[in-house]
């Protein structure tokens, strides 16, 4: 399983590249293999507050549908167009051609509840037993 | 989740693991869900040769003279009227009407069947036709000793054919052949799940990996998982049983009378010959959602502001691109009408539409219209 060295995770799958004050976000190499194909997504709107940890978007894949909780807190400033038409760029790009959203951070402490990702590769390999 | 140690496994389970496949619990069986990704499996399976492993299933041998067994009442097949070496599709009901399950009849010979039926509900119809069968010589069930292979899509003949000769090309819809296979006198039959062109092969379980990988050998075959099978049923409106059908559902309300000959007596005739003639009560729909979002099992149906039913099938359609599902409404609903379908937070526009949704299916290609 990937596991970039330049991001942090969560335990729900999602990934955030901090750049400056701005994070962007996405779900992990993980969650999109464990979805499978993915088909529609249902991003935040730009503007739209985030919360740590709660709603943030929709991933529907063949066979169900899943919720994706935001990393951090922070206004979403950009979203990725591309997923609309494209979905399946999660499958093939989970931390590239596929991040969902640009948020600008609320809260640079919050980094803090996030995992390295060391502790995620270990997280991720615990459930895969 | 059960346990896998508690599920049965096919023959194939280390074919599944060598080929990387995602395993899952299905009818009390651990099966492959998918290998490459439903979408691709599914493509594949419309413009090449799909190939599935379905030793869950069950087969029963039966030895009875049709003029002096029962079997006949307890079928909504009329098995006199079968030629030999053809198969047909129906149902085993109850009293009322309710799917006790669905099944295909086989005829081997004019006193000699073979019946198939779902994973799950094969011990239950094992026992409901023992209990019930007269006129009967001998009842078996014969699953365990049983393989069955599927090879569905448009170039399956071509494939087939190189081991089993060019006389599976001559093989009608709906109809078998013995066929030597391998060192062993196999059933074909021309039948399918998909849509498509497609053969199911039933061969002793000691030879099912062996012809599994003799059949991969060929670059136009792809093994394909539950995943891409429930696609490519949904597209062609097909009913999955324990989802679409069940014993709370009648074949007259899932639009399957088609398949019931009422011309003889069976369990369950009165029932359904009642709801047939009140042209009341619930009615399946099939929707395409105007989006790629998904309907989902369990979704409510509104009409016109209205609840009138639930979604009992809802996926993504790989070759429509979009939404689409089944479902029960308790009225009909034209062709053209919006259906709202949803769970509270979410709802999705669909248009109401006739079956199937695939139309370019291979499935009788070669056959009279």
């Amino acid at each position: 399983m990937n596991v970039p060295e330049d991001l942090l995770y969560t335990k729900d799958h999602e990934w955030a590249r901090i750049e400056g004050d701005n994070a962007v976000i996405g779900i992990t190499d993980f969650a999109q293999d464990s979805l499978g194909d993915i088909t529609f997504i249902d991003l935040p709107k730009q503007g739209a507050e985030l919360k740590q940890s709660e709603w943030c978007a929709t991933v529907e894949s063949v066979k169900a549908a899943s919720d994706v909780y935001a990393p951090l807190s922070g206004q979403v400033v950009k979203v990725n167009g591309e997923l609309a038409e494209h979905p399946e760029l999660v499958n093939k790009s989970a931390y590239d051609k596929g991040w969902f959203a640009v948020i600008k951070i609320s809260d640079m402490s919050q980094k803090g509840k996030l995992m390295s990702p060391a502790q995620y590769k270990e997280y991720t390999e615990g459930l895969s037993k | 989740m059960e346990e896998n140690s508690v599920l049965l496994k096919t023959p194939l389970l280390r074919q599944h693991e060598k080929l990387g496949a995602k395993m899952s619990p299905f009818g009390g069986w651990l099966m492959p869900i998918q290998y490459s990704g439903i979408i691709e499996e599914h493509n594949w399976t419309r413009k090449n040769a799909g190939l599935f492993d379905i030793c869950h299933m069950g087969e029963f041998a039966l030895r009875m003279d049709p003029e002096k067994g029962n079997l006949d009442t307890l079928v909504t097949i009329s098995l006199k009227r079968m030629p030999l070496f053809s198969c047909r599709y129906g149902f085993m009901l109850d009293e009322k009407g309710r799917v006790i399950d669905d099944l295909i009849i086989y005829r081997i010979d004019r006193e000699h069947w073979m019946i198939v039926v779902n994973a799950a509900t094969t011990q239950g119809d094992f026992s409901y036709l023992r209990s019930r069968l007269e006129g009967a010589g001998s009842f078996e069930d014969i699953s365990a000793s049983m393989g069955k292979l599927d090879l569905q899509g448009p170039l399956s003949a071509e494939v087939l054919s190189v081991l089993a000769g060019p006389g599976i090309r001559k093989l009608k819809y709906y109809t078998f052949g013995y066929f030597d296979l391998l060192g062993e006198r196999i059933i074909i039959s021309r039948t399918g799940y998909t849509g498509e062109l497609g053969y199911e092969l039933y061969m002793p379980a000691s030879k099912v990996a062996l012809l599994w990988d003799r059949l991969l050998e060929d670059d136009r075959v792809k093994p394909v998982g539950l995943g891409a099978r429930d696609t490519l049923r949904l597209e062609m409106c097909y009913s999955l049983y324990g989802q679409d059908i069940n014993r709370n559902t009648t074949p007259v309300a899932a639009g399957l009378g088609n398949f019931i000959d009422w011309d003889k007596e069976f369990t369950g005739r009165q029932a359904l010959l009642e709801e047939k003639n009140s042209g009341s009560g619930m009615r399946m729909i099939y929707f395409m959602a105007q989006s790629r979002r998904c309907p989902r099992h369990n979704y409510r149906i509104k009409y016109a502001g209205r609840d009138v039913g639930a979604v009992t099938s809802g996926s993504f359609s790989p070759s429509l691109g979009c939404g689409i599902g089944m479902g029960y409404a308790d009225r009909e609903i034209a062709p053209g009408e919006t259906v709202a379908l949803g769970d509270g937070s979410v709802s999705i526009d669909a248009e109401v539409t006739l079956k199937p949704f695939y139309k370019d299916g291979s499935a009788k290609s070669g056959e009279a219209k």
